[in-house]
């Protein structure tokens, strides 16, 4: 049995292991994957980031967002104004000519992404200040009208945002290693806000609002900066999301993006922060390998020259893709509601305890079968 | 503003508005009932408009209308079967993600089997000759929209108000646990509810796509959107309100870029716009009853 201080660090240093392996295994993966399979890395961890600010609002506090995809609007704008060039402005606002203090704005990429999240999270804080007060599902409507008055704005403020057209030519500063230390980052901040106090009375608050305003919690207050700390990180998702891109138009933010990261939160299970990185590794890939059922199959099978399959081509369906995803959505829903993980998190005390848990568990399953 | 110009934008409004109503209704229903909100009904709208679109193709005009109300009515039944019925006793917010996923997947499908291309709607020659009355141009279709309207929302309202199913209905949006204590057959009067929303909406398509003669799988995001803005604006649960909150925020629309063309590029903002300040001052709309949280 090891002591409370020792099973600490134990854990801390495996947490140090784990990021070392999970740096070597990038660094492995810069050199043995294709541009693709690195790209998909890359949105595997930005999504990741944005599945855990949404479970942050929604999952752990209990506020049903509908407005992420304009969140991120906020950020991939203000962070690409930030790090495009004086040039390169001059060139992408041909239309009309760009708001006067931003032609000379430039940052560096990493106070672009802040600068991004920052505001995402003032965004989220004027929203917050009148809808808080509305629950449930009339709050999911009023973020997803603020979300299509945000994205309606960046169609018309030409001289903010270049309309219609929108931005190209982002330097693609967001590689592997910036995306997953933003995804440690944001990881260590949302988890250390939910073991903290803060999180707990958060937490209460989603589990019975009424109740936990009888024990003297000022909800509304609470709430609103859970909504700005999601709003936050939403905002560093889109900022490195359109840097990974290099392209971003107001079309791009529409409620499809909102809700293929819900169905990441979803799948990964709500209100888990291990359920969200493990949804968006598994939505994102599986995402991609359903393209093929966009391309034409050529199948060429036989099986021990008894009998042969083939050769014929299944033509491609374009477009089916976002149907099997539909249905994928509504299944998890209807059969597995609680999501892969459910509310259940990683912790290192259950990952070395797994010996002695399988151990006891098969003791239990057949020990009892003998006579 | 010329006088003209008036009235015609006044036609326009009424159009529009009766349209937002009658899709209106269908979200209202729903929630009244249910509590959740139906956002595949924004898609029945949309199947309705391609359904008449291919069966007028073999039939007259008036029985490919009818028709294609009937399609889309099974279609809302059979959404609220497979996809609503296994969750009605989990939380409400899983019936809303399941929606969400009828939405996309009845888009997606319409795109994968209709393709994106968009086609132009079935418009009968009497209904496209504008009239002219006083140097006022009007398309008939004008005056019929909210003719048809009328009489559905009357109709409606008769079954709701004056029939067995409709006093259910009215029942179970009050309580539904003591509606089944009292031997109605829950299922079947949802099945109802969901069937005539969705024939409403399916009307509404039919006839906005003769307005704007165009179909696509996605023409029903949008107006969905803002019809179910109408029925929170006019109270969500009431039909009444549904048709004040359609009418109202068609007004807004067409009178805002009226009197203002410079707003044009904002209009689809307009209606979110007129959410968020009705939810502040009047959260529960226009006509809407006061609920009271019970603990």
């Amino acid at each position: 049995m090891m002591t409370g201080s020792g099973r600490t660090l134990r854990n801390q240093l495996s947490t140090l292991v784990a990021i070392i392996l999970l740096a070597l295994f990038l660094k492995w993966a810069l050199t043995n994957f294709n541009g693709y399979q690195i790209q998909l890395l890359n949105l595997v961890a930005i999504n990741a980031i944005l599945a855990l600010s949404l479970n942050f609002i929604y999952g752990f506090s209990g506020m049903f967002s509908l407005g992420h995809a304009g969140f991120m609007a906020v950020g991939a704008y203000v962070s690409a104004l930030c790090v495009l060039t004086p040039e390169q402005k001059e060139i992408i606002w041909f239309l009309e000519p760009i708001f006067g203090p931003f032609a000379n704005l430039h940052t560096s990429f990493f106070v672009s992404v802040l600068l991004g999240g920052l505001a995402a999270a003032l965004m989220s804080f004027l929203i917050a200040l009148p809808i808080m007060r509305l629950g449930g599902d009339y709050l999911g409507i009023a973020t997803l009208g603020f979300s299509e008055i945000i994205r309606v704005l960046m169609t018309n403020l030409v001289p903010f945002t270049n309309g219609a057209i929108g931005l190209r030519g982002i330097p693609p500063y967001a590689n592997i290693w910036v995306n997953y230390a933003w995804l440690i980052g944001t990881l260590y901040v949302i988890r250390s806000i939910l073991k903290s106090n803060f999180g707990n009375v958060l937490k209460s608050i989603r589990d019975d609002e009424i109740a936990a305003r009888t024990m003297g919690i000022d909800t509304t207050s609470h709430r609103t900066i859970a909504f700005c700390l999601g709003g936050f990180f939403a905002g560093v998702g889109g900022a490195l999301l359109g840097s990974l891109i290099t392209t971003i138009e107001p079309k791009m933010f529409n409620f499809q993006l909102t809700f293929n990261i819900l169905l990441i939160v979803i799948a990964g299970g709500l209100g888990s922060v291990t359920g969200s990185v493990v949804g968006s590794a598994v939505i994102t890939l599986m995402l991609e390998w359903l393209r093929i059922v966009e391309y034409p199959l050529t199948v060429n099978f036989s099986f021990l020259g008894l009998f042969q399959v083939g050769p014929t081509t299944i033509p491609g369906i374009p477009g089916m893709r976002m149907v099997i995803f539909a249905l994928a959505l509504m299944f998890i829903i209807i059969f597995r509601r609680q999501g892969l993980i459910g509310a259940r998190e990683f912790s290192w005390d259950a990952f070395y305890g797994l010996p002695s848990t399988l151990k006891r568990f098969y003791q239990r399953r057949f020990g009892r079968a003998r006579p | 503003m010329t006088v003209e110009l008036f009235i015609q934008n006044v036609f326009n409004a009424l159009t529009v508005g009766s349209l937002y109503a009658l899709i209106a209704i269908g979200y209202t229903m729903v929630y009244g009932i249910l509590r959740f909100i139906n956002f595949a009904h924004g898609d029945i709208f949309m199947a309705g408009a391609y359904l008449i679109f291919f069966i007028a193709f073999h039939l007259s005009w008036p029985i490919a209308a009818i028709l294609a109300i009937a399609g889309s009515s099974l279609l809302g039944i059979l959404v609220d079967q497979t996809a609503y019925r296994p969750l009605r006793d989990a939380p409400r917010i899983s019936a809303l993600i399941s929606a969400i996923g009828v939405s996309f997947f009845l888009e997606n499908l319409a795109l994968v089997v209709f393709t994106g291309l968009p086609r132009p709607a079935v418009q009968p020659k009497w209904m496209v000759d504008p009239i002219v009355v006083g140097g006022v141009h009007i398309l008939p279709l004008t005056f019929l929209v909210p003719v048809v309207t009328a009489v559905l929302v009357l109709g409606l309202l008769w079954i709701v108000h004056r029939t067995r199913p409709g006093l259910a209905m009215r029942a179970i949006s009050r309580d539904i646990e003591t509606t089944r204590l009292m031997g109605v057959s829950i299922d079947r009067i949802i099945a109802l509810t969901f069937g005539l929303g969705s024939a409403l909406a399916a009307a509404a398509g039919i006839m906005w796509a003769m307005r704007y003669p165009q179909i696509h799988p996605f023409m029903g995001v949008i107006p969905g959107f803002k019809a179910f803005i109408a029925a929170v604006v006019g109270g969500i649960g009431s039909i009444q309100g549904a048709v004040m909150g359609g009418l109202l925020l068609g007004t807004v629309e067409v009178m805002a870029v009226a009197f203002n063309p410079t707003l044009s590029g904002y209009r689809d903002a307009f209606a979110f716009v007129l959410l968020i300040v009705i939810l502040l001052f009047l959260p529960t709309g226009l006509v809407g009853e006061k609920i009271k949280d019970k603990i």
